[in-house]
């Protein structure tokens, strides 16, 4: 597996290819399928796991997530001469940091309950690998236009990926599936007699284990 | 805080290094380790940076850059000491160093001391209880996989997807300790 991620649709050294906007859907859509952050490239779990109890919090972390990786590749694609190369992994640091903490102060003040529910997880997308990892290897070495493409595709197959996640733990674990308080369907025994096994942290490892055995499986993800 | 509420399995906290290291028993040690050091050294500094830094002059929406910051000029400056003090510690804990400024562990122990108001004697406990509950789910983790690599597994299920079953019925384990305290 670790192979597969070493080729060339990663790596980010080829030459920008000058047709931009085949470039641009090339890379958008690379994020969702060949290098899905969660499935194929196993990054940024931390995320996977804690928040995706609810459809609710997944949305949150997945948005969140997207937003920071958006500024941050605009700004370090936009400076990436000006950044001397010795310091470049602190000043990735610094940038990601500060959309972060924009990040939380917007979900402070407009969604709250968010906020709150998401607790130190929010804070947390600073060290989420995927961010940096994408910094360091894409938005440092190509240009702004291909930056935000790279973003919005890892940001988009993050967020699915959380979202698939979600979607198996609260259904099993409570029996039915809501968004913002409404509620879009129960499940008559099963939200009688809820798995709450799903919900609780044994079973997120579970569903995610099970998910990527199944991937491999599909060959949506061909193994080794 | 070590068995309780772990780290790893309840928190979901580390969990890079908690697939990444745990293929080799003294690879995972190693790691633990320099872990609970750098986490000790953060909290301690991130508390004292919290209660007379950023409570005093209102400007706690910072503590996340500085946080990082902070934790990551620390790991550069062990880094750069046991380099220059002891040549061995750093063949065997060196690696794994520039991968703790990443760690989401350490920056969720700071986060979540300065969330609970601790002090600095409380923090530098509870630094010292996580980090002690993260080896020990590492070292259990590390042996499991290494008998693990013997055993004959469905081949869609090698790698990744069996560590996190294996997580998931440590995780199930541990959470018989929820609620004990």
């Amino acid at each position: 597996m670790e192979d597969k991620t070493k080729g060339c649709s990663s790596c980010g050294n080829c030459p920008p290819e000058t047709k931009t906007g085949g470039v641009f859907w090339k890379e958008f859509t690379k994020g969702i399928v060949i290098s899905n952050p969660i499935f194929i490239l196993a990054l940024g779990l931390c995320p996977a796991l804690a928040v995706t109890g609810t459809l609710n919090n997944a949305l949150g972390m997945g948005g969140g997530v997207l937003f920071v990786l958006l500024g941050a590749n605009i700004v370090i694609s936009m400076l990436r001469n000006a950044i001397p190369s010795l310091v470049r992994i602190p000043i990735f640091i610094v940038v990601i940091a500060t959309f972060v903490t924009i990040l939380g102060l917007l979900f402070e003040a407009y969604i709250p309950p968010l906020h709150e529910s998401l607790g130190i997880y929010l804070p947390l997308i600073v060290v989420n690998c995927i961010i940096l990892g994408r910094a360091e290897v894409f938005a440092s070495r190509n240009k702004t236009s291909i930056s935000v493409a790279d973003a919005l595709g890892i940001g988009v197959g993050f967020t699915i990926a959380i979202i698939i996640i979600s979607l198996f733990r609260e259904i099993l674990g409570t029996g039915a599936l809501s968004i913002f308080r409404f509620q879009i369907f129960s499940i008559p025994v099963l939200s009688d007699f809820p798995v709450g096994f799903f919900v609780s942290p044994p079973g997120a490892f579970l569903v995610i284990g099970v998910l990527l055995a199944l991937f491999r499986v599909i060959g949506v993800m061909d193994s080794e | 805080m070590a068995i309780v509420n772990n780290l790893v399995l309840a928190r979901f906290l580390g969990l890079c290094p908690f697939f990444g290291v745990s293929k080799k028993i003294a690879n995972a040690i190693s790691m633990s380790i320099a872990v609970t050091f750098v986490m000790l050294l953060a909290s301690v500094s991130t508390t004292v940076i919290f209660n007379y830094l950023l409570v005093p002059f209102g400007v706690e929406f910072m503590q996340i850059v500085l946080y990082i910051l902070v934790i990551a000029s620390l790991v550069q400056i062990v880094e750069l000491t046991i380099r220059r003090t002891n040549v061995m510690l750093y063949n065997s804990l060196g690696i794994f160093l520039p991968l703790i400024t990443t760690n989401c562990a350490i920056l969720g122990i700071a986060l979540i001391n300065s969330q609970e108001l601790f002090t600095v004697l409380e923090s530098s406990v509870s630094a010292l209880g996580a980090g002690a509950g993260f080896g020990l789910v590492l070292l259990i983790m590390s042996g499991i996989r290494e008998k693990l690599d013997y055993a004959d597994t469905p081949k869609s299920m090698k790698g990744l997807p069996i560590a996190f079953l294996t997580g998931a019925l440590l995780a199930l384990a541990f959470l018989g300790f929820a609620g004990m305290v």
